[in-house]
């Protein structure tokens, strides 16, 4: 074997033996604990945060253009769709940050405990729900 | 069982695993990108805090919010670390799903290059609309 990555499947048992390591199952084997889907919906809000940047960027484009421009920007943000993009984006920035605060917690070694992990997702799952409505709430009362 | 495999390169093992992962690199990326994330706890507070209490207003009531040097440097420091930490985070994603090469440079490249031109873009109009 000279393949620096096939070498790397390659592990000493206790015995002191050369042997292959296991390979674990692939995704579809899994059933999805809450843990799990955390775990990635910390990537996908990631990316969707990412993608609402764009309406951030045109708001400030459409503000430092003209009123015209500005209200264009207001008017789409008012319409079903411009609605669901932000409810989206709101979202999707929530979870991020909650569940960005646990992976900082994470870096300084807390949390790993199972029933830490399984709480704390759930966690930042209420969390976003609670603070995602509540926003809504206090910017439809105030619109 | 299959004959005991047999390992004829001469590195260590921790040697053998360096510069294996998917991006090759990255105790200054992920440290980064942690700090960003800390900087972006309270940025984001404010930030949602400030578009709260400006829903619906009008283009002038932005103007003035902006026009003030501590709205003003705290969204040039929102836009800074959000696009940066962007960048940082899409680059992880990209090196991980990506697997070849060449897409792998380019896609990373372009969504890099398109986090500079939003940030620099969102920069120069809060430049504009508060000095």
């Amino acid at each position: 074997m000279t393949d620096v990555g096939d070498a790397l499947m390659i592990a000493r048992n206790t015995e002191g033996k050369l042997v292959r390591r296991p390979l674990s199952p692939h995704l579809q084997i899994y059933r999805w604990p809450v843990t799990m889907a955390t775990s990635i919906l910390h990537r996908v809000t990631g990316c969707a945060v990412g993608v609402g940047t764009l309406l951030m960027t045109w708001w400030l484009v459409a503000a430092a253009t003209s009123d015209d421009a500005f209200d264009r920007v207001q008017w789409f943000i008012g319409s079903p769709f411009g609605l669901f993009c932000l409810f989206g984006w709101t979202v999707a920035l929530f979870y991020h940050f909650f569940n960005g605060i646990r992976h900082l917690a994470w870096d300084i070694g807390l949390g790993f405990e199972q029933q830490e992990y399984t709480l704390a997702s759930w966690g930042v799952i209420i969390a976003t729900a609670v603070s995602s409505v509540l926003v809504w709430i206090i910017g439809l009362v105030a619109w | 069982m299959a004959e005991t495999p047999e390992v004829d390169i001469l590195r260590t093992p921790l040697g053998r695993a360096r510069g294996l992962g998917s991006a090759h690199a990255g105790f200054h990326h992920w440290w980064i990108e942690r700090v960003e994330a800390v900087a972006l706890i309270p940025l984001t507070i404010w930030f949602v805090v400030s578009l709260l209490h400006r829903v619906g207003a009008p283009h002038q009531a932005m103007i003035d919010w902006l026009s003030s040097p501590v709205s003003m440097v705290l969204m040039l420091l929102l836009i800074g670390t959000t696009f940066h930490h962007l960048s940082l985070g899409a680059q992880t994603v990209l090196d991980d799903y990506v697997h070849q090469p060449l897409i792998k440079l380019w896609s990373v490249l372009i969504v890099k290059g398109a986090c500079a031109v939003l940030a620099l873009l969102c920069i120069v109009c809060v430049l504009k609309i508060g000095l």
